[in-house]
């Protein structure tokens, strides 16, 4: 079989570098491109992203890259978005006022709850690793996190979380202060990880030889 | 139950891995991307890159080197030394890091943290805060603890994070290489200033080093340098420790694939 060909878009936000690099590292020699025609074109496309949900909306509509992942997402080939990749799914984000997604999953991005709990001093932004569990059993039956190892762990950053509206699109989740938090959604062929699986080590790299050889 | 971070911390001056005593008398370890490698795969959460010289020749010249292992280590990296602006941050950031430790800079433009964490991000941007305790107050220090700032260390805390940044990285310069333990009532007072994560970093020689940092202050991780390079400390003694306070550590690829079916 000839290996699939991968995008990475690459739309001025976050760290195309180490995805492209952890891709490699599997073998897989993936295109950073904000070219229309070559994302469409592609087997498999990956929307990395880092920082601010408004800002990386932004940049997306003002390239027109928006419409462009609706088009490929229709394809029905898959899609896999990584941190402010996943959140840019949802419908919406409260993330410095209210901003509009791609709507690509029902449901919305909120700034992840803190109560004031000495014993679990959970501080925003997360910045750690951790476990990811499978959100209800099967959940995880056809993704790229089907042969994930047991104990796992994935490096997550942020301070805002996806919440679905329909609890079957969200396949994963992790504890932060006693909470359980989105790890990752997936709806048909389109799936978002708040973790980095670029920067989580062996299990990362796991992860995303799963997803190119999904 | 804390997801604690173990981090391993790489001083560079010229290409070469150092480590000095109270950031003075620096001897010479060996490649820092051999290290580096090496302990990423032995179970380092991440890895923070400083330029020790970079101000006094303001530049910051770790770029190749972060390139280098950012190819082949698969693990976060915060990288300091230099950055005094917006462009430095950007820079170092395409070469592959994830975060930016500012210090000089903060403290001669302390905008800058707000127009990096605006850029990219809070998650990217960390102040490292550098102290010496004086007349019964924390004061920092920049230059590796050569210029005063005039600044006290708890209030500097509060101003970098009210100004954007996403973590603080916290050295006792008075404990630091020493290997004698942390300072402890510091690291609390810093968390308690804060609702960001805080690194505590400088004097960590034993496991019960760590254990008393575990056990006495909410710190969200350790930066561990001398006790790493010279082999006084193992990363398997720092996770048995932190597993061994109840905190997840995370498995190892190479421990988990051959323990599967």
């Amino acid at each position: 079989m000839t290996q699939p060909n991968c995008a990475i878009i690459d739309y001025g936000i976050g760290n195309v570098f180490s995805v492209r690099r952890a891709l490699e590292q599997i073998g897989v020699e993936a295109e950073l491109t904000a070219d229309p025609d070559r994302i469409l074109a592609a087997d498999r496309v990956i929307l990395p992203g880092v920082g601010a949900f408004g800002r990386a909306m932004e940049k997306l509509r003002q390239d027109g890259l928006d419409r462009v992942v609706h088009d490929y997402v229709a394809s029905g080939k898959p899609f896999l978005g990584i941190c402010i990749g996943l959140q840019v799914l949802m419908e919406a984000s409260e993330e410095f006022g209210s901003h509009t997604g791609l709507g690509l999953i029902p449901g919305r991005v909120r700034k992840i709850p803190v109560e004031d709990d000495a014993a679990s001093n959970f501080r925003v932004p997360f910045i750690g690793w951790s476990p990811v569990a499978e959100s209800q059993s099967g959940a995880w039956q056809g993704t790229p996190l089907q042969d994930v190892p047991d104990p796992n762990a994935f490096y997550f950053v942020h301070s805002y979380e996806a919440v679905v509206s329909e609890p079957d699109h969200l396949i994963a989740t992790h504890t932060l202060g006693g909470r359980a938090i989105t790890s990752a959604v997936r709806r048909d062929n389109v799936m978002g990880v708040q973790f980095h699986p670029e920067r989580s080590a062996d299990h990362g790299l796991r992860f995303l030889e799963a997803f190119v050889n999904l | 139950m804390r997801n604690f971070r173990l981090i391993a911390r790489l001083d560079v001056k010229m290409k070469t891995l150092i480590k000095g005593v109270q950031m003075e008398g620096w001897r010479k370890v060996g490649d820092p991307r051999e290290f580096a490698a090496r302990y990423a795969a032995e179970g380092a959460d991440e890895l923070m890159f400083t330029d020790v010289v970079a101000s006094l020749y303001q530049r910051n010249s770790l770029h190749q080197i972060v390139r280098d292992v950012a190819s082949e280590v698969f693990v976060p990296m915060t990288i300091g030394g230099g950055v005094r602006s917006v462009g430095d941050a950007g820079e170092l950031l395409a070469c592959g890091a994830d975060k930016v430790a500012l210090n000089t800079g903060a403290t001669q433009d302390p905008a800058l943290i707000t127009e990096i964490s605006q850029t990219f991000g809070a998650q990217a941007c960390v102040v490292a805060i550098e102290t010496v305790r004086y007349e019964g107050e924390w004061m920092v220090m920049t230059d590796n603890g050569r210029n005063h700032t005039g600044r006290k260390a708890l209030d500097w805390a509060r101003e970098a994070t009210d100004r954007g940044a996403g973590e603080i990285i916290l050295t006792a310069i008075d404990k630091e290489g020493l290997g004698r333990g942390m300072d402890l009532d510091l690291v609390s007072r810093v968390c308690d200033s804060v609702r960001v994560p805080v690194v505590a970093a400088g004097g960590i020689g034993t496991k019960d080093h760590l254990g008393a940092l575990l056990e006495k202050t909410p710190a969200s991780a350790v930066a561990v340098a001398q006790a790493l390079h010279w082999n006084k400390l193992s990363l398997d003694d720092l996770r048995d420790t932190v597993s061994a306070h109840g905190h997840f550590v995370r498995p190892l690829g190479a421990v988990a694939s051959s323990g599967g079916q």
